[in-house]
């Protein structure tokens, strides 16, 4: 039989066996962390240094040092989009009560409610190319639904999405939509496990209506209100695929987010201006990292 | 419960609620529904601007084999799930692993390394835009099926590692511990002993995955320019520059588009929306 010690073992075995628990998560990590940092960690400190080179995306870079950044503070471009970011991010904010609003109208038990919970959920699970077709129609000036209600009242249906004054508040009323539901499904679940003694408990002190929601269950649905406005704030701040489709920053740009102004800038018929594209994402990576940087001080809070 | 249940309530809100349910649910899917209806109109009711009244003959059959015939739509949908299938596949495989490392060992840098997983996958979009493009081009995986895979199955590494980190650091941690007393290596324990703790885990992370992928549009006019690697949502864009103003078509393939993760999502709804709400109740 053998008796092998520790001290007996030799080499590689003895090696691993006191290092083992230093090497095996970095085994673990590897595959992802390379793959992560290739695609994701690293091509952020290159669109960093890209954004001081003036880049056509195929010859040589050439650097220009803060060139990119000074043409950026007198763009109007510029201002167009970030103004129009400020507009997304404060009316996108409307899905969270909006989605409060219907969790709590569906948060019954009656017979079917289930089925209507995840009809009310699927303008989510549809792709924003899909959203952005079937609004685009329903604003057409001639046919659309919004034109036969004006008919309807003898009123002449403004052009919504070739008003520049209209524009923007029509893309991100579609954009609402499937937002809205995002925020009703994790109001739903966050309402699901309320504490029931707790109503029990208010109800019996005469709380109802809106003060018992204010003061009782809204302070349990923390957590809920909490991811929803996080996701919410970074749908805003993705916005792409709306404007993209509904009007590709028209008319005259001014429709352009931040986002879809840099795709403008880098990757379409207006030229391929890589550095001065990175530029602005760099802009929209410093907002973002307000946020993102809220996000993980909490998160540390919470594992401290 | 809040708000207090119906049945408590007088019989006449209980009635009024009855009735209110489908009416909200048809005003909230109202554009669905039209577009389903117009999916099946004829060009003449096109033509003639009756988008919104009843469709004077029932077009199914001719408009959606009109979509697959004359147009590359089923390409489309071919490459959305060659993009969609690997890209959950390879995700999982990834962030069961570093979810574990991150969840069982305790190492200095740990929180570190979990943090910038998670930043990463907050961050906009364009902020690497240029040069996963750049790089694609240089490795030839530029309007590639392959290309796409690669990045996404990269970027989605970060919120499944999110999730799958928190999913197994709720796990009873005495589990591994006394399989660690009994001797089991390390792998071992991760492959017989969490792997199969986390089968929920991966069902909901896999749904997800599989609707964000399918519904990915940015990267799919980034990465890809031709028919041969486009996926459904950029292909239905191109389409929609050429079929200026026929509805009837562009409703049929929206819903064509729409069709795989609306059932998936009702297949796997548990799972869906579990994976969604991580972090909303606690």
């Amino acid at each position: 039989m053998n008796l092998a010690t520790p001290q007996s073992q030799t080499g590689f075995a003895a090696w691993w066996k006191q290092h083992r628990f230093k090497i095996i998560p970095w085994l673990f990590l590897a595959p992802g962390l390379f793959m992560f940092t290739l695609y994701v960690i690293w091509p952020i400190f290159q669109s960093i240094w890209i954004s001081f080179y003036d880049w056509d995306g195929l010859g040589d870079p050439r650097f220009i040092g803060l060139a990119n950044y000074r043409e950026l503070w007198q763009d109007d471009g510029f201002y167009t989009s970030l103004k129009n970011n400020v507009i997304w991010l404060v009316l996108y904010m409307l899905a969270v009560p909006a989605g409060l609003f219907i969790a709590l109208f569906l948060n019954q038990t009656v017979f079917g409610i289930r089925l209507y919970k995840s009809l009310f959920f699927f303008p989510f699970v549809i792709s924003q190319v899909v959203v952005g077709l079937v609004f685009a129609w329903f604003y057409d000036p001639s046919n659309g639904i919004l034109a036969l209600i004006f008919h309807a009242f003898g009123g002449t249906p403004p052009a919504i999405l070739s008003d520049e004054n209209y524009v923007t508040y029509g893309i991100i009323a579609a954009g609402l939509w499937p937002q809205i539901a995002y925020c009703m499904i994790l109001y739903l679940t966050g309402l699901n496990n309320v504490a029931p003694e707790q109503i029990e408990a208010a109800r019996l002190d005469g709380a109802k209506g809106l003060r018992m929601l204010w003061h009782v269950i809204l302070p349990q649905l923390r957590p809920a209100t909490f991811i929803a406005i996080v996701v919410t704030v970074i749908g805003a701040l993705r916005s792409f695929d709306l404007i993209s489709i509904m009007t590709q920053g028209g008319p005259y740009g001014s429709s352009r987010v931040l986002a879809y102004y840099m795709y403008e800038t880098a990757l379409s018929e207006y030229g391929y201006r890589m550095g001065y594209g990175a530029t602005i994402a760099v802009i929209l990576f410093l907002i973002m990292m307000v946020y993102i940087s809220f996000f993980l001080w909490r998160m540390y809070q919470q594992e401290k | 419960m809040f708000p207090r249940p119906i049945e408590t309530l007088s019989h006449r809100t209980q009635v009024l609620y009855k009735f209110a349910l489908p009416i909200a649910l048809i005003l909230w899917l109202l554009p669905l529904l039209a577009v389903m209806l117009t999916s099946i109109r004829s060009p003449g009711d096109i033509n003639a601007g009756n988008y919104w009244g009843w469709p004077t003959d029932f077009n199914l059959i001719e408009n959606y084999s009109a979509i697959f015939t004359q147009t590359p739509i089923f390409k489309y949908i071919l490459n959305s799930f060659k993009i969609t299938i690997p890209t959950v596949a390879i995700t999982l495989f990834l962030s069961c692993m570093t979810g574990y490392a991150l969840a069982i060992y305790r190492f200095k840098v740990n929180l570190w390394v979990f943090f910038i997983f998670v930043a990463g996958n907050f961050v906009p979009f364009q902020i690497l835009m240029v040069p996963v493009r750049d790089f694609s081009v240089q490795t030839g995986l530029y309007d590639t099926i392959t290309g796409l895979v690669l990045f996404h199955s990269a970027f989605q590494a970060g919120f499944c590692t999110l999730f799958m980190r928190n999913f197994i650091k709720a796990l009873p941690f005495d589990l591994i511990e006394s399989a660690r007393v009994e001797g089991v290596g390390e792998f071992k324990i991760f492959w017989y002993i969490v792997m199969p703790l986390m089968r929920p885990a991966i069902a909901a992370l896999a749904v997800l995955i599989f609707t964000f992928i399918w519904n990915d549009y940015f990267w799919a006019t980034a990465l890809v320019q031709g028919d041969q690697a486009m996926p459904i949502t950029a292909g239905l864009k191109s389409l929609n520059g050429q079929w200026i103003a026929q509805w009837h078509l562009i409703s049929a393939g929206s819903i064509v588009a729409a069709l795989p993760p609306v059932l998936m999502f009702f297949l796997m709804q548990k799972h869906f929306i579990a994976g969604l709400t991580l972090g909303a109740v606690k």
